[in-house]
């Protein structure tokens, strides 16, 4: 494959895609252009900002520092997924409720990566939950609430787990 | 910012990979955290990108005989992770956690770290301070550079157009090898002001084989080979004074020249610190 | 910390049932935004759409020769290039002056520039392809010829005989001036014991909105109609501006904002850009998507905050303040923004400064310069941050050269709470404000006497910690006096209708707009209050001209204070309406009857008498059971306008804790406070997250964030890496406390919010650097952004 043009075969979101598309496109731009996945967002295009985390084989990455056809045969997940799976619901209900999102940008992002630092079942403390987050822009919250939050359910999931 | 057309190809090896690096206008794709910034910002067009990331075998972590080799396409989040490393090479994984953040970790690459030789970037300068080297696949076989040796100029290696970096080795460390690093930056996870990262071996109560890398100050990692001396002789402040003549930073838009000379001896009295405590 | 429980309701002068003003209730709105199902601009996707990128002036100043267009017009996927003198047949160019700053001028901008280049990232040619990155890739074969122009760069030389004047038919490059005296100044400053002077530099900076301005036009020749989806502040002043500079009647253009992925001011703005892609629309008969790029954006976003302010206080030995002086410069871009002005920021400075305190003895002076820079205009807090900070910042050297405490010092010169109404020296009319009993309730809050000894302790350790404090008076709620009297199509009033269907549930159309501070929630706690329903039963519909009533839009913190009270007379005049018909129903007099919790109740008792359902399904299908004469109209329309005063001010003080590292410069945040005073609190929760989203802001401006220019008008660091927006790990948690001073010019007393965190940060970190370094003799700081660069320097370490 030597092309301008690739054709790629992914799952996103548990479901199976085709798609024939430009090499150049990023794999944020595919999700939001050709598969309307809007709620992943486009922020730099630097790899600053974070608003395009999406998951991609499990873990978070910079969906415009990806190429599409860098994900042909991987397993995608974006926050319409995640959500709707029920992953992150408690995370959600706890942004939601404590108003750890304003104008709600950077927080498709921000809640993936919280949820990969909750994962490993830990409670971090709020120096630790500002250190994993600091690669997310918020310019709305100033943080605060959002490290609220994320303490919240980490205690919440710890104490439920014993 | 959208990037210019390429052609995108998938390297099965090493050496299919040389053989598309043919194409005059190519670049090679490893974790992409670098360059794909790059292409977005249209500061790069390459006409051809070579994905490595298929590529078996280039990820291993393997420490023996007294050298640990890491393969190029290792990603930073499994440096972080491994226990190899944390026993080995310290120094690597006292440097991780102020390489960007957690989602640039889980795709950036040792390798292509290396590869790429940003100047305000961690792991080369962590390379020159582990005295290593790195192992080169070009179209005439394998080579080995050491590190001292890897780092030309801004941006720019011992790699020619048509090689492919496929590992790195660093002499393993030993019950008394010490290691120190720090750096600041204005805010967690950006590249450096400035940094230092340094290696030494025990030698009494003092220091010797002193090696300091600082990152940040120049085009590309620079030993502060004055300090590094006067370190080995117990001088502490006449480390910090030699860093006077053995730095010659430019302003850039984080820091004037003088200021970064100045964060410099901190550094360097912070990093002397660390060097001198025995390993855990 | 935990999550704030919504407690049960505290009695308020309000005397609702069930009421929800004061509740922190979470915004109804949030679960498409936590789901990835939020609709901003830069989502809309509409049949046919076309994308535009534009070739962008590289020179800061200079003639346009030539543009040749005919490679990228062949490129793959591009749809048209087009020019400014080509678009200028479509759309008028605008000049952003007004009445009321008199003398301010500038010249006409124009959609695309015509002839000129005036600024580094000017539009100069557009590119209109299938894709954004075909239109990119036609950018780059648009070959366009430069002569270029000498640039003006240096506000304090912009106005010297020698400096080339950028636009010639104006004479000169003053966009506008104002002074002020007031008082005796001159006796103030001779009666002083002590008189400080400085000068203070405020770094140029921007917004940097997470989702970049975006626009979709979609020009219907069919219906001959504009439809601009935009994340506008202000869509009803965007219908009348894209109406008039395209030659259209209002009625025919409709502005839609959905979500907005933030703006803090930046997207209130009239952007050449833009208005060029709801032209090109037109021009092209198809809709039309323009999102900025990061890149884009650094250069075109508007700039604030370039300020330069040399600064006096006049002080007695006892403490009293004698006297202030400012003379301020800024330098702005080549055009004066359009329809607010690049005045109004320079303005501000001059009405607030020394703004607290009782010393009626003031001498002011701004010029504003025009520069081949990007644009500047109002962004978050307009001018308080810059006023505040000179204020405080001189309040604070004073105590420190006089030797007394710095709150002290504040409590002998700001207003007694008692004085009211009161005027300030630039004659800003002050309804009530709460100046000591907000700082009483900082000291307690700070445990001030405990921080300064801690401080001491640490000091001897050689740790350098600082307090600093920042009193401030904030403009909310603004009337007409703010634009309207300078001819500005801004409207000052507001509206909101509220309809019950016939389910019985509740939908509020309201002028003010959404950016994630949670106007929508505030609307419907204040609907839900005031006609008496659960907050569940209610759907508010903002940011559309066609179907909410003429309004202002969200600015100046207006959106509660003015947008609330439209929709809480909205609601009681549709209970009103309910009610009436309700007591045609049952044979009862409606002032017996009352709406709570859904449902028609005894005014006395609470027995239920009715469901809303009920009313509504007699009302709406059954109206041949209701008596003649009684007409069932269960929609009503209310307007609010402050009438009373120009601007409902707040007040409020701020504290900066922090630590600096003496050996390296670098400050480390420790805590922060705000006790603020906003009148009637709608939603506690919400106004403490903008208080503290206000103050993260504020300390990007102290510490973080510059737009770094070259001689040539270069922007050196625009992009994410080198223009620093504050993360996670170097902002502090920020603890909030309130006053309550309620305003009387509405029934629900509330002023505004959203502004206040920003405007006194940057102040009090400042004073906090300083206070920690005072010991070690340092040089005071006084330039903003406090690098370590600057802060090693005043150490005399580099």
């Amino acid at each position: 494959m030597s092309e301008r043009v690739c054709d790629i075969a992914l799952t996103v979101n548990g479901e199976s895609v085709v798609e024939t598309i430009e090499a150049r496109q990023s794999l944020v731009d595919f999700l939001r252009e050709k598969l309307s996945l809007t709620g992943s967002h486009v922020g730099c295009e630097h790899g600053v900002c974070g608003a395009c985390t999406v998951r991609v084989e499990g873990v978070t990455v910079r969906g415009c520092l990806m190429l599409a056809a860098q994900c042909d045969g991987a397993k995608v997940d974006t926050i319409e997924g995640v959500s709707d799976s029920g992953e992150i619901a408690d995370l959600q209900q706890a942004f939601e409720k404590r108003n750890a999102l304003q104008c709600g940008f950077c927080t498709p992002g921000m809640l993936l990566t919280a949820q990969e630092l909750l994962s490993s079942g830990a409670i971090p403390s709020r120096e630790k939950i500002r250190e994993h987050i600091s690669g997310n822009y918020c310019r709305c919250t100033g943080y605060h609430a959002i490290v609220d939050a994320i303490e919240a359910v980490a205690q919440a999931r710890a104490g439920s787990a014993r | 910012m959208k990037p210019a057309p390429f052609a995108y190809a998938r390297a099965k090896s090493v050496e299919h990979a040389i053989e598309l690096l043919a194409h005059p206008e190519a670049r090679l794709l490893a974790g992409g955290q670098s360059l794909i910034a790059t292409l977005n910002m249209r500061l790069s067009a390459p006409k051809l990108l070579i994905d490595l990331n298929g590529i078996n075998g280039l990820s291993v972590i393997k420490a023996s005989d007294g050298t640990v080799e890491i393969g190029a396409l290792t990603r930073h989040c499994e440096a972080e992770r491994s226990a190899e490393i944390a026993k080995y090479a310290p120094l690597i994984a006292l440097a991780m956690p102020h390489i960007g953040h957690a989602a640039i970790r889980n795709r950036g690459t040792l390798g292509g770290s290396i590869a790429f030789a940003d100047p305000a970037a961690e792991l080369p300068a962590c390379l020159v301070a582990l005295g290593g080297e790195v192992e080169i696949a070009g179209g005439h076989g394998m080579r080995a550079v050491k590190a001292d040796d890897f780092f030309k100029g801004l941006f720019e290696t011992s790699l020619g157009s048509r090689d492919v970096l496929t590992s790195i080795r660093i002499p393993a460390a030993t019950s008394g090898s010490r290691a120190g690093f720090a750096e600041f930056a204005r805010r967690h996870g950006d590249y450096a002001m400035v940094g230092l990262a340094a290696t030494a071996e025990a030698n009494g109560r003092g220091l010797k084989n002193v090696r300091l890398a600082f990152f940040g100050v120049g085009d590309m990692p620079m030993r502060a080979k004055k300090a590094e001396a006067a370190l080995g002789a117990d001088d502490f402040d006449g480390a910090v004074s030699a860093l006077g003549s053995d730095l010659d930073p430019r302003d850039d838009v984080q820091a004037t020249a003088a200021t970064k000379k100045h964060l410099a001896g901190v550094l360097l009295r912070r990093v002397a610190k660390q060097l001198l405590e025995p390993r855990a | 910390m935990k999550i704030v429980e919504d407690t049960a309701p505290v009695l308020t002068a309000l005397d609702r049932p069930n009421s929800y003003i004061g509740r922190s209730v979470p915004r109804p709105n949030l679960a498409r935004l936590t789901q990835g199902r939020a609709q901003y601009v830069s989502d809309v996707v509409l049949p046919r759409m076309a994308y535009v990128a534009f070739v962008r002036s590289p020179h800061a100043h200079a003639k346009i020769v030539s543009i040749d267009a005919a490679a990228a017009q062949q490129a793959p996927g591009v749809v048209a290039v087009v020019t400014g003198a080509e678009l200028a047949r479509i759309i008028t160019p605008w000049v952003g002056v007004l009445t009321h700053l008199k003398g301010i001028k500038s010249a006409p901008q124009h959609a695309i520039a015509v002839d000129r280049a005036c600024w580094v990232g000017e539009a100069v040619c557009a590119v209109i392809a299938r894709t954004r990155a075909e239109a990119e890739d036609g950018c780059e074969l648009v070959h366009v010829e430069y002569e270029e122009l000498p640039a003006v760069t240096d506000p304090e030389t912009a106005l010297d005989a020698s400096t080339p004047v950028i636009h010639p038919t104006l004479g000169d490059n003053l966009t506008f001036e104002r002074s002020l005296s007031a008082g005796d100044p001159e006796k103030g400053f001779a009666e002083a014991d002590a008189t400080i002077e400085t000068t203070f530099v405020f770094g140029r900076h921007t917004g940097v909105t997470n989702e970049p301005r975006a626009v979709v036009a979609d020009w219907n020749p069919g219906e001959q109609r504009m439809t601009v989806y935009q994340g506008t502040q202000a869509p009803h002043m965007m219908q009348n501006l894209f109406a008039k500079h395209l030659g259209l009647a209002e009625h025919q253009v409709r502005v839609v904002t959905k979500d907005v992925g933030g703006s803090f001011g930046i997207k209130v703005h009239t952007y050449a850009d833009e208005m060029a892609t709801v032209a090109l629309s037109k021009l092209l008969r198809r809709p039309i998507k323009f999102v900025a790029d990061r890149i884009e954006s650094f250069v075109t976003d508007i700039h604030a905050r370039d300020h330069r302010v040399k600064a006096r206080i006049g002080v007695k030995n006892d403490g009293t303040i004698t006297a202030f002086e400012i003379d301020d410069l800024t330098g702005i871009g080549p055009y004066s923004v359009y329809p607010r002005t690049s005045g109004i920021e320079a303005n501000q400075i001059v009405n607030l400064v020394g703004s607290p305190y009782t010393c009626m003895n003031y001498k002011a002076r701004t010029r504003v310069v025009f520069q081949n820079k990007n644009v500047m205009c109002q962004y978050r807090a307009v001018g308080h941050p810059i006023a505040v900070a000179v204020t405080e910042g001189l309040v604070e050297l004073a105590a420190a050269k006089i030797g007394m405490d710095p709150l002290e010092l504040r409590r002998r010169n700001l207003f007694p709470d008692d004085s009211y109404p009161a005027q300030t020296a630039a004659g800003l009319k002050l309804e009530k404000l709460s100046h000591h009993e907000a700082l009483a309730h900082l000291d307690a809050m700070v445990n001030y006497a405990g921080l300064r000894a801690e401080q001491e302790r640490l000091r001897k350790q050689g740790i350098y910690r600082g307090l600093g404090f920042a009193s401030f008076i904030e403009v909310t709620n603004p009337s007409a006096a703010f634009y309207g009297v300078g001819g500005a199509k801004i409207s000052a009033q507001d509206g909101a209708t509220v309809k019950l269907d016939a389910q019985g549930m509740i939908s509020i159309h309201s002028g003010v707009t959404e950016q994630g501070q949670g106007a929508e929630a505030v609307l419907a706690q204040c609907v839900a209050t005031s006609f008496g329903v659960p907050i569940e039963r209610i759907r508010v519909v903002t940011g559309d001209t066609d179907n909410t009533p003429y309004g202002g839009g969200t600015w100046a913190s207006r959106a509660a204070g003015i947008g609330g009270e439209a929709a809480w007379q909205a609601g009681k005049a549709l209970r009103q309406n309910v009610l009436t018909v309700a007591g045609s129903i049952l044979q009862a007099k409606p002032e017996t009857l009352d709406i709570r919790n859904g449902l028609v109740v005894d005014q006395d008792g609470g027995n239920e008498r009715i469901s809303l359902e009920e009313v509504a399904r007699i009302a709406y299908f059954r109206p041949d059971t209701l008596p003649s004469g009684i007409r069932a109209e269960f929609v009503a329309t209310r307007h609010y306008v402050p009438r009373a005063w120009p601007f409902s001010f707040t007040n409020g003080i701020q504290a900066s804790y922090l630590e600096v590292d003496t050996d390296s410069g670098f400050v480390k945040l420790l805590k922060h406070w705000c006790v603020e005073d906003c009148g009637t609190i709608i939603n506690p929760q919400l106004v403490d997250e903008q208080v503290r989203g206000g103050v993260v802001q504020g300390i990007g401006a102290a510490l973080f964030e510059q737009c770094v220019y070259d001689q040539r008008g270069q922007l050196l660091n625009g992009n994410m890496a080198d223009y620093l927006v504050p993360m996670a790990v170097e902002m502090p948690d920020i603890e909030v406390g309130h006053v309550v001073s309620p305003t009387a010019d509405s029934e629900l007393g509330a002023k505004g919010a959203g502004e206040a965190g920003t405007a006194g940060a940057p102040g009090s970190v400042m004073n906090a650097i300083n206070d920690a370094l005072r010991p070690l003799g340092a040089a005071s700081l006084t330039d903003m952004p406090f690098t370590p660069d600057k802060i090693l320097r005043a150490l005399g370490k580099v």
